[in-house]
């Protein structure tokens, strides 16, 4: 009997942040122009320790100002898909849940094109209007899951198999709205259909909004986090959970809007990237075990360090075009979901 | 080879004082309906009884008699239509889920884990009620768990895997989840009924010695007759929604009521414990 610590956590996660940080160098290093490992590591401590001025080799401010950002947003986005994965599992009681294959994504993706096209007929001021497309995504991602909740219960309960079947029809039923908003609004800003429902993550948001979802992600993240514990004993059911001490319906709707508010806000800046809310979470359960307390973190960390190596296999293994993210995280999770399929549904 | 029920003999926990009563259900009803504008379809009727410290209640009856509603109405999970529910004083059904959970340790037929968690975490849960927010375990905790799993002699599956374990050892593991919340009222909602016969009774020895040494008031939805006639102190005897008897085993157990209320032919012998006991025949 060995009970989890705060230091054993801790630790775990010092460990998983030093590869993120060993796989962001790399990812740096990779690309068209070649940069030395040593520099750009020693490049992106200053930029660390916020000292941009002292940035040494010629390539420097290139690889920081074109290759960083677009990694950042790869942590961001990776990190609150997984973490929404996560939750949406222990939320559902179904180890396929994901916000993609549930559709949630396709929900967030319809929501983020409304809110982009309601921003262009409304000319709302450009201070607002940054904040239309996520607010659009995390409602469309909300109203999605409740759907799909409605639709996958039979006779008072949440049925594995109708959840996900519900959640499949709702994610092609979506995507046809999608297609649908897109060839009869030829709008300038709107992006691609190809775009939201693959996901993307070459089109950087303003600097403004990378802010505001990074802050967001930590605000829904920490509020999962505090349901950590009830979300263990969710995993036996509603019932017996209740039972022992747990306020089910308000742990339900605080994950519930936490992980609608992480699929939204990551939705809004790089479209639907699918699985990585379902593979990350059980790697890492293999790893860690299921207790959220240690699972949150590592599934925040893991998913990051998944879609960055997912991001730069998109960058460069077609180079010098390029593929889709959502291509690449497909490509790993669809068989992933297969396997769970056949061997974790009842 | 039937011999007629022995007439009822004066139960002497007529007159108790009531500081000694822990568990008082004062004419508590329920009603259940699919669709609130219909009549209900499945209603409860008032009823009442009371337990004391170290006291185990059996709620008997056939299937679809209302047992399982009870057991939810006590544990304070449904709200009754009418009646009161208490415990120490408190109705349980308006204790907030973790003073409840502190106070009622429900034990259900099986548990089923979304993703499989070693014995000594499952037990762990039980110590949730006792902590606030994002916890982690004391050291008491982990007395306290390796305590509950020790008195349900379950001890070397501490570290087994809660999916690789026999359905027998499951239910004493789901039984040292509920002593870990030590708890004052102890429930079960047929905890027998995977079980073979050995297991049963060694369930059953148990609960019994567990009600006497940590003065737990334990009630038990069962459908084994013979069982809860040997282990019961008090039996509620339910059928279609109604309470057709409440008291010792010796008074409710009478023939022709049993065969009436379970449909089979059965006969009823008291041993020279002063327990009765119960056996199946045959229909013919």
């Amino acid at each position: 009997m060995r009970p989890l610590t705060l230091s054993r956590i801790l630790l775990r996660c010092a460990i998983l942040f030093a590869i993120l940080f060993v796989t962001v160098v790399i990812a740096l290093k990779l690309g068209a122009v070649q940069v030395s490992l040593y520099g750009l590591g020693r490049d992106l401590i200053h930029v660390l320790l916020r000292q941009s001025s002292a940035l040494s080799t010629d390539y420097g401010m290139i690889v920081v100002d074109i290759r960083l950002p677009r990694i950042l947003l790869a942590i961001i986005v990776g990190a609150s898909l997984s973490v929404a994965g996560t939750s949406f599992q222990a939320l559902l009681r179904n180890p396929l849940a994901d916000p993609y294959v549930l559709g949630i994504s396709s929900g967030a993706a319809v929501g983020s094109i409304l809110a982009l096209i309601l921003e262009n007929q409304l000319s709302i001021s450009p201070a607002f209007s940054g904040l239309l497309t996520p607010l659009g995504a995390f409602l469309g991602a909300a109203i999605t899951i409740a759907a799909v909740y409605v639709l996958g219960r039979r006779q008072g309960q949440l049925d594995s198999f109708t959840l996900l079947l519900g959640g499949i029809i709702t994610a092609s039923f979506l995507s046809a709205i999608i297609m649908l908003l897109m060839s009869t609004l030829s709008s300038g800003n709107l992006r691609g259909a190809s775009y939201w429902m693959m996901g993307s993550l070459s089109t950087l948001p303003p600097s403004s909004l990378l802010y505001l979802i990074g802050i967001g992600f930590l605000v829904a993240a920490g509020i999962i986090y505090t349901t950590a514990s009830d979300l263990n004993l969710l995993l036996s059911g509603e019932q017996e959970a209740m039972h022992l001490g747990v306020d089910v319906p308000r742990v339900r709707i605080v994950v519930y809007l936490g992980a609608s508010l992480l699929t939204g806000l990551a939705v809004s800046v790089s479209g639907a990237i699918g699985y990585v809310g379902l593979l990350v979470p059980h790697a890492m359960r293999l790893i860690f075990g299921s207790d959220h307390r240690m699972l949150l973190p590592a599934a925040a960390l893991g998913g990051a360090i998944a879609l960055v190596i997912a991001d730069t296999i998109a960058r460069t293994i077609a180079a010098p075009s390029e593929l889709s993210v959502g291509a690449v995280t497909a490509i790993f999770g669809a068989p992933f979901f297969i396997y769970l399929l056949r061997s974790r549904l009842p | 080879m039937s011999s007629p029920a022995r007439t009822p003999q004066p139960s002497g926990d007529a007159h108790r004082a009531p500081s000694d009563v822990r568990l008082s259900v004062e004419q508590a009803s329920y009603a259940y309906s699919p669709n609130p504008s219909q009549a209900p379809s499945f209603t409860l009727e008032a009823l009442s009884f009371q337990a004391k410290p170290g006291e185990i209640v059996a709620i008997l009856g056939p299937n679809a008699s209302g047992k399982s509603t009870l057991l939810q109405l006590i544990s304070g999970a449904l709200q009754p239509l009418s009646g009161r529910i208490f415990l120490n004083g408190f109705e349980t059904h308006s204790l907030p889920p973790k003073t409840r959970a502190q106070r009622i340790a429900f034990v259900q037929q099986e548990s089923k884990l979304l993703f499989p968690s070693r014995v000594w975490e499952f037990v762990m849960h039980g110590r949730h009620a006792h902590g606030r927010g994002v916890r982690f375990e004391t050291g008491s905790d982990v007395l306290i768990v390796k305590n509950a799993l020790a008195q349900v002699g379950a001890e070397h599956l501490s570290d087994r895997w809660m999916n690789k374990i026999s359905g027998g050892e499951k239910q004493r593991v789901i039984l040292a989840r509920a002593l870990a919340q030590q708890p004052l009222l102890l429930l079960l909602d047929e905890p027998t009924l995977h079980l073979d016969i050995g297991a049963q009774v060694d369930l059953l020895e148990t609960l019994r010695r567990l009600a006497a040494a940590n003065r737990y008031t334990v009630v038990v939805v069962t459908h084994e007759l013979s069982l809860a006639g040997e282990y019961a102190d008090q039996i509620v005897l339910m059928q279609k929604g109604k309470c057709l008897r409440v008291g010792p085993p010796a008074s409710v157990y009478q023939r022709d009521l049993l065969e009436q209320v379970f449909q089979a032919p059965l006969s009823v012998e008291m041993t020279s414990s002063g327990r009765p006991r119960v056996t199946l025949l045959s229909k013919d």
